[in-house]
């Protein structure tokens, strides 16, 4: 369908358009915007509940590390002897993992959709809303994704930590955040911020997606998504910033 | 007032298009920004150039029709106001303002700052209705409706369909026209049979023209004229997870 418009003798003759835009037909839930979206916010939610019981588990440094070592080990024992050594452990991660790819797919798939949708750039753009939301999470996203690679190398198999993979977790963690190694904790410091600003926006966004705000619910929304990331971003932070000023030997 | 205006010229949909700049002297700064602009397109039909296209048709803020991205904001920076009811008192003497037409993939430009909604109007006929028996018209009282709900449907029904909310996306999105025009009809009585069918017709057309994914960033609701809240966004996608769930 091309536009047909009346146009005054001042105006020069319409030339048609390079090419009429093929439209396809709806693609099923997976396929259409807010189905990727309500993935994006259910595979969120998965890790924000992850990430709540990471940062509880990482605070038992503080209680010592055989305190931090037996959390470790209860993490791989959990339900024994009804399940064998690190089932439901495993399953926890295939699910959190599995959230993980779900929700970088949606991710790229949707910031591809919106790239198309704006083939033209605008000269001038002035945000008039909490405008940095899309900047901050796409961005965000990607940095926080570079970041658990390089985590999970360091305190998970050990490649890039001092004590190597054959080592008690509180050792790796400890040798990990030493003062020598103050950029480690730096890295560490500016990828738990980006999380925080990334759940700032993404807590109350996912909600708003699922449907479940309304204009009496922003503000509480919005406060409990900041602090839920402040609580976050705090409890990550507190054990390596300990361990590199030397609090937590 | 004098002004240096960058104005978008684009002579047809397969021009390439460019900015171009014009010098607009003695404006006053009780004419709005359309009759500045009529001013500059007297001046440049005199000199035998081509005026600068732009839509508009009530000049009241009522109809829809006008739109353009004033220095980067859809409508101006003006607040709750279309560009045909923007004053140039809003604007400093001397100043540079930059004029481009909404941008998006599903707008196609059909000449300068004139762009092509037709969309919008896909978006209305794949479910932005209601099915009532025909026949003499219902007494007014026939069909209850509370108060609240009668206040909210009539808020999200003053959408006027400008598309400032889709010019202003990050992600040309057009959730906020569409779920706009859920809301109006899903708060009514009448609008309950065909709501989630209508939901998910309308959505998925959305996704059909070309738009983007909605990233809550309440930069439509922001430059809506209309000042439409983005709650209504969250009824939309409330609407469209329990018809995908049916």
């Amino acid at each position: 369908m091309t536009a047909t418009i009346e146009r005054g003798a001042a105006t020069a003759p319409v030339p048609a358009p390079k090419s009429t835009p093929t439209r396809k037909k709806p693609g099923g839930f997976l396929g259409s915007s807010n189905g990727k979206k309500a993935v994006m916010a259910v595979t969120g939610a998965v890790m924000v509940l992850f990430l709540l019981a990471h940062m509880l588990g990482n605070l038992k440094i503080f209680l010592g590390k055989d305190s931090f070592n037996d959390y470790a080990h209860a993490l791989r024992t959990l339900l024994e002897p009804l399940l064998p050594y690190r089932t439901l452990l495993t399953i926890l991660e295939v699910g959190l993992v599995a959230s993980v790819v779900l929700h970088m797919w949606a991710a790229i798939s949707l910031a591809r959709r919106a790239g198309k949708a704006r083939p033209v750039k605008y000269v001038a753009k002035k945000p008039q809303a909490n405008g940095y939301a899309t900047h901050i999470m796409r961005f965000g996203g990607l940095t926080i994704a570079l970041f658990v690679v390089w985590h999970l190398l360091d305190l998970t198999f050990g490649v890039v930590n001092p004590k190597g993979f054959d080592s008690a977790p509180a050792d790796r963690m400890i040798a990990g955040f030493e003062p020598s190694r103050w950029w480690v904790t730096l890295i560490y410091f500016v990828a738990v911020v980006m999380v925080g600003l990334h759940l700032r926006h993404g807590i109350w966004s996912a909600v708003q997606t699922l449907g479940w705000a309304n204009r009496n619910r922003y503000r509480v929304l919005k406060a409990s998504a900041a602090l839920v990331s402040a609580v976050l971003v705090v409890g990550f932070l507190a054990p390596p910033l300990a361990i590199t000023f030397g609090v937590v030997k | 007032m004098n002004l240096t205006l960058r104005v978008w010229r684009q002579s047809g949909p397969s021009d390439d298009g460019r900015m171009v700049t014009y010098k607009v002297e003695d404006v006053s700064p009780d004419m709005s920004f359309l009759e500045m602009l009529d001013v500059l397109n007297e001046r440049l039909i005199l000199e035998g150039d081509d005026p600068i296209a732009f839509d508009h048709d009530c000049r009241e803020g009522i109809c829809g029709m006008c739109g353009m991205v004033i220095n980067g904001v859809a409508h101006g920076e003006q607040r709750a106001t279309t560009t045909c009811q923007l004053h140039m008192r809003h604007f400093e003497d001397g100043a540079t303002i930059t004029i481009e037409p909404w941008r998006a993939a599903p707008f196609p430009v059909v000449k300068d700052l004139v762009v092509d909604r037709s969309a919008f109007d896909r978006i209305i006929q794949a479910g932005g209705f209601v099915s009532v028996p025909a026949g003499s018209a219902p007494d007014a009282h026939s069909v209850p409706v509370r108060k609240e709900d009668a206040d909210a449907a009539f808020d999200a029904a003053t959408c006027i369909g400008c598309g400032a909310c889709v010019a202003a996306c990050p992600n040309g999105s057009a959730s906020l026209f569409t779920a706009a025009k859920i809301t109006h009809l899903s708060l009514l009585p009448q609008g309950q049979p065909e709501r989630l069918s209508r939901a998910k017709a309308m959505v998925d057309q959305m996704d059909v023209e070309g738009f983007g994914g909605c990233t809550n960033t309440g930069e439509c609701t922001a430059v809506c004229p209309k000042g439409i809240p983005l709650e209504t966004i969250a009824r939309m996608n409330s609407d469209y997870l329990k018809a995908n769930a049916k």
